[in-house]
This record gives C-alpha cells, sequence and structure tokens, in this order.
C-alpha cells in the first residue's frame, strides 16, 4: 500500500477502523476532534457504530458495554476528557475487558489550553483510575508510529484482555506528514469465550469489577498483577539512535523525544557523545534498557512537554548510580531542537567539570 | 363426597429465576420485581438473548437472582453502558435495573441521553424514595419532609431540593417511547406493574425504542418500618408525590 498525506488523528482513526474496530464511543475536544468527526463520517459508512456520547463518562461507559460483548471498541479524548474517564477505566481494569484509549494530551491543569502538551504521563502511567491496576501505554512520536501502535493497541488489548493507550500530544494529533495505513480488515465474527452475548444454552456469564470478600478481591488482584508482571516482561519496546558508545544518553518520549533526536543529532557533530533512548511503551516501562545504560553510559538527561513526570521513573531505573538530569516545557509550550542541544552541552560540561575534580583529586 | 382432582401446577419459580435466596430485607420489594421481570423474560422467550446491567445499590448482587447473562456498571452509567452492548448487539435484549439514587441522581445524564438517543433498552426504575445500600441517605427522589440519615430533621426542600419526578421528566423527551409509573404496594398494583414491564420488554422486541417503567417501591429497613406499615406508607405518602399511570407511550 502507498504511502499517503496523513493527519495523526485521522491516521489513527482509519488505522483503528483497517483492524476491524466495531465501535467508536467519543465526545468531542480539542485537540483530539479530528478523530471522532473521522469516525462520524467512515463507522456509519461501513455499517459500524459511531456514537456521540454526552460526556466523556458516558464516552467510556458505552465503550465498556461494547467490549463486554468481545467487540473491537474505543474512544478518544484529550486530558481533561481522560480525567472524566478514569471511573470507567477503572472498572473496564477490574472486569478485564479490551478497550483502546487514544488521550491527544493538551496543556493542563485544570482547562488549561488546547496546545500539547505530555503532561498526562502521570495520569495514564501512573493513575488511570482508582485501585491497582496499569493500562499499556504506547507513545508514537510519527503519524506512522501511531498507525502502527494503533494496530498493536487492539491486539495487545485482547491478547491480554486490557486496556491499551495511545499517548501522543497534539502535535502528533495535528500534524500531516506520510505514512503508510494497514490494509482493509473486515471486522471479526466471533465471540470470546467471557463475552456477554445471552445465555442461550449456555450456563450465565457474568462481567463484574465486584468481589465483595476481600479474601476474593485479593485475588483477582493477584490476577491482575500477574498479568501486569507479564506484560512488563514481554512487551517493552523503546527506539535506540546513537547509543551504542554514547556517555550521555537522552531519554524522551513521543514529540519531545523526537525534536530531541534533532539536538543529538547536532551534538554529535559538535562531538558529543550523545544518544537517545525513545521509550515506545512508557508502561510496561523500559526499565531494565535504561539500568542496561546506566552500566555503559555516565549521565542522562530526560526531556519532557511537562514538568519532569517520566523524569521520576527514570531516576528509579538508574537508581543514583549517575546524574539524571530535566529538561522541560509546560503550558504547551514545545522546546525547540536549540533548547535541547544547550541542555546537553549544560550536562556535558558537568561531565568535564566532574573528569577535571577526579583529576585534581589523584 | 370427595373428588380426586389431577394435580394441576398454577405457581413456579420462573425459569429466568435463580433457584437460590436473595439478600434483600424482609418486606423489600426488589423480590417482587425480580419475579415479575423473570416471568416476561420466560413469557417473552426471550431469556436465552438477554443481557442485564445491575446498578450500585441493593440491586448491584442482580446478577445472581436472574438466570441470563449480566454486567455490573459504575454507579449512574448502566445506560451508557446498555448502550455499548445494544448497539453492537442489535439482535440482544439489554435490560437495565436501577435504583433512584443511581438513575436519578448520579446517572440522571446518562438516562435522559439514552432517551433522548432513544437507545433501544429496557429501564425498570426502582423508587424507594432513598438510598438503600448506603444506608437510608437522602434521595433525590426523598420526599418533602422526609426523614433520613442525611435529613436528620427531614428533607428541607429549600436547602435540599425538591424530589425528582422522572417519568415526568422522561416523557418530555421526544426520543421516549414509553415512560410509565406503577407501584408494588398491593396485588392489584403488582398486576399492573407486571404490564408495564411486559410492555417496556415487548418494545425492545419490535424495536419500537426506549422505555422505562418506574416502580415505586418499599424499604421497611431504612423507613424504619414493619413491611406492611412500608407498603401502607407507599400508598398514603408516595402516591400522592409520584402518580401511577402512562406519561409516554409511542404505541397508542
Amino acid at each position: 500500500m502507498a504511502r499517503q498525506l496523513l493527519k495523526g488523528n485521522e491516521a489513527i482513526a482509519e488505522a483503528a477502523i483497517r483492524v476491524g474496530l466495531d465501535a467508536y464511543f467519543g465526545y468531542p475536544i480539542t485537540p483530539q476532534t479530528e478523530l471522532l468527526e473521522y469516525m462520524a463520517r467512515r463507522m456509519p459508512e461501513l455499517g459500524r457504530v459511531f456514537v456521540q456520547a454526552e460526556s466523556e463518562v458516558a464516552a467510556i461507559n458505552m465503550v465498556y458495554g461494547a467490549a463486554c460483548a468481545g467487540k473491537r471498541a474505543m474512544t478518544s479524548s484529550s486530558s481533561p476528557g481522560i480525567s472524566l474517564m478514569q471511573e470507567g477505566l477503572s472498572y473496564i481494569a477490574g472486569s478485564e475487558v479490551p478497550a483502546v484509549i487514544v488521550d491527544v494530551m493538551r496543556g493542563g491543569p485544570g482547562l488549561g489550553n488546547i496546545a500539547p502538551s505530555q503532561s498526562d504521563y502521570f495520569q495514564m502511567v501512573k493513575m488511570a483510575g482508582h485501585g491497582d491496576f496499569r493500562p499499556i501505554v504506547l507513545a508514537p512520536a510519527t503519524v506512522q508510529e501511531a498507525i502502527d501502535l494503533t494496530v498493536l493497541a487492539f491486539d495487545l488489548a485482547e491478547q491480554y484482555r486490557t486496556i491499551v493507550t495511545l499517548l501522543l500530544d497534539g502535535n502528533l494529533g495535528q500534524l500531516m506528514e506520510p505514512a503508510e495505513l494497514p490494509p482493509m480488515r473486515s471486522p471479526r465474527r466471533y465471540s470470546p469465550e467471557w463475552a456477554l452475548s445471552g445465555a442461550g444454552d449456555r450456563p450465565k456469564r457474568l462481567i463484574s469489577s465486584l468481589q465483595l470478600q476481600p479474601e476474593a478481591l485479593e485475588t483477582a488482584n493477584q490476577h491482575i498483577q500477574a498479568k501486569i508482571a507479564t506484560i512488563a516482561a514481554r512487551e517493552v519496546r523503546a527506539s535506540d539512535y546513537m547509543l551504542d558508545d554514547a556517555d550521555l544518553v537522552v531519554i524522551g518520549f513521543g514529540s519531545a523525544g523526537r525534536i530531541a533526536q534533532s539536538a543529538v543529532k547536532t551534538a554529535r557533530q559538535q562531538g558529543i557523545s550523545a544518544g537517545l533512548l525513545r521509550p515506545l511503551t512508557l508502561f510496561p516501562f523500559p526499565e531494565w534498557r535504561i539500568s542496561q545504560l546506566a552500566g555503559q553510559a555516565r549521565a542522562f538527561l530526560v526531556v519532557e512537554m511537562n514538568a519532569g513526570q517520566m523524569f521520576d521513573d527514570v531516576r528509579l531505573a538508574v537508581a543514583g548510580h549517575m546524574p539524571v538530569r530535566f529538561y522541560g516545557r509546560t503550558g504547551g509550550m514545545v522546546p525547540l531542537p536549540d533548547e535541547i542541544l544547550e541542555a546537553i552541552v549544560r550536562l556535558d560540561r558537568e561531565l568535564v567539570h566532574i573528569d577535571s575534580m577526579k583529576g585534581d583529586r589523584q | 363426597m370427595i373428588t380426586q382432582l389431577p394435580e394441576q401446577l398454577v405457581y413456579q419459580r420462573p425459569r429466568s429465576l435463580s433457584d437460590v435466596s436473595t439478600h434483600y430485607c424482609p418486606g423489600c420489594t426488589h423480590g417482587i420485581a425480580h419475579r415479575l421481570i423473570a416471568e416476561v423474560l420466560d413469557e417473552l422467550g426471550i431469556r436465552e438473548r438477554t443481557i442485564g446491567i445491575a446498578p450500585v445499590g441493593c440491586a448491584v448482587f442482580a446478577y445472581n437472582y436472574f438466570d441470563c447473562d449480566f454486567a455490573v456498571a459504575a454507579h449512574g452509567r448502566a445506560p451508557a453502558m446498555a448502550t455499548g452492548l445494544k448497539r453492537v448487539l442489535p439482535d440482544k435484549i439489554v435490560f437495565t435495573y436501577q435504583g433512584d439514587g443511581d438513575l436519578a441522581a448520579i446517572g440522571l445524564a446518562e438516562i435522559l441521553h439514552a432517551a433522548a438517543r432513544s437507545e433501544h433498552i429496557s429501564v425498570i426504575f426502582i423508587n424507594n424514595a432513598i438510598y438503600g445500600m448506603t444506608g437510608g441517605q437522602m434521595a433525590p427522589t426523598s420526599l418533602a419532609d422526609m426523614k433520613t440519615t442525611s435529613s436528620p430533621t427531614g428533607r428541607d426542600v429549600h436547602l435540599a431540593g425538591y424530589p425528582i419526578k422522572v417519568c415526568e421528566l422522561l416523557a418530555q423527551i421526544d426520543g421516549a417511547a414509553y415512560v410509565a409509573r406503577r407501584s408494588l404496594h398491593n396485588p392489584t398494583e403488582i398486576r399492573r406493574a407486571k404490564k408495564a414491564i411486559r410492555q417496556v420488554f415487548v418494545n425492545q422486541v419490535d424495536g419500537v425504542g426506549f422505555s422505562l417503567v418506574e416502580l415505586l417501591s418499599s424499604c421497611p429497613t431504612n423507613w424504619d418500618m414493619p413491611p406492611v406499615e412500608a407498603l401502607r406508607w407507599i400508598e398514603e405518602e408516595m402516591l400522592p408525590v409520584y402518580p401511577l399511570g402512562e406519561f409516554k407511550n409511542a404505541i397508542r
């Protein structure tokens, strides 16, 4: 299939449709609205379900309902809307039904603004709702990655009966670039063994997140945690750029990671041995890869479009073995490659200074 | 002379009702509502393709009592969940069973919009004017001056608002096909209630659109009354505020 010029939001919508999305439920919010509008046009054309809900609260519960039937269901929103969906996300996680959620992040807190941001890292990775659970969180940086990760999202959601979130910022939702869509698959005609379909002649089925007995709820939690451990062991994905001999490792996801790549390239041209690790999965986090890099590199620089959220996870992975610095912009400000380059140069000087101090002591 | 009559079974547990004891308090009318729904599922022959959605509240365990597929919704969200299920499974019968806190307080937006979209679902709305599961707090349907644990000196309508009349409200929505209020306080009304329950399911089988029946119900435990007195309280106190009848019937 040929590459075509595609807008991030619409590319995600079309990719979901092509991998057999049965039902989309959503509510307008900038900067993801094109996704909803695209679905409003395309889903009925294909005889599939589209509903514009009365709120994000309703939208996520419609997803929950359709997911209980074993259908491929998704919603999309942006930061404040995701806050409203947290109740439903928790119930979906507790019920262990698959669902795909797209969060096209904007500036916060509160109404914030509609400019691109990455300030939902905590919200999606750390606290997608009450109770112990973690959705799989995928972080594309290009329209092509957004397409590929959308395809992956549905497969992972069904394989693990979990929530999979596509976490991108308004930049990627809005930008257009050439990308290739997957071929069209027709919606699957199967009903998983746990799905609600009317009892017919079989025993009745129940989908619920309620376990009144503490022993039973602990067992259910242990089941979810075991699944999370399997996901953590198997599903880590990250992109490497010039890391083999890097002294200075820059880590950023999504747009921040993409912009950081330009800065790393320039730093190399200036003789600084920098490299870039760009996590594609924020949960599971490439913790092991970072620990490994902590054994070979000398310092880390985390770049995010927030006040330092993934930063915490990098520090946990590095475990105090070396300096971890942070450069971030908030409020919808997007860092320029030069700003990141400056942070890289600053950290490089810091390393030179440490070297000279060591030299003085010898 | 004593004639030996052939044995004839005239009353039995409906197939759609599971053979278990319920957790409901003595004198609570949830059991009656459950049985009526089960009888209707049997009579219409739809148990095999029915999916129920339990609310948060006393009826959260409804799935234990019906022998059909079930899901449990978050508080108030059953109509949204039912929307999702019914839209992807249009040939199945989807019903929600919701109390007054669930439907008329936290879930008012979901029920109004499900009605506005005329979702092809059946809604059984239990109005006992109180939050049962949490122990007797003021509900949106609590009567003026009604004493509850969160309105200990009586519901002061100037501070705590007036009772919400769900049927009257929903009857204004163009998408609502059938909206009726019935009561479970005596055998005559119970028979009428069953007819209305039957209608909300028949409407879904026939693809008529959003259908809801409100059932005035008793909560002797939280009303702090013996069961018989609680039934009398429905008749004397609730009926004047919540008149019975069909508020909307699109096929009439």
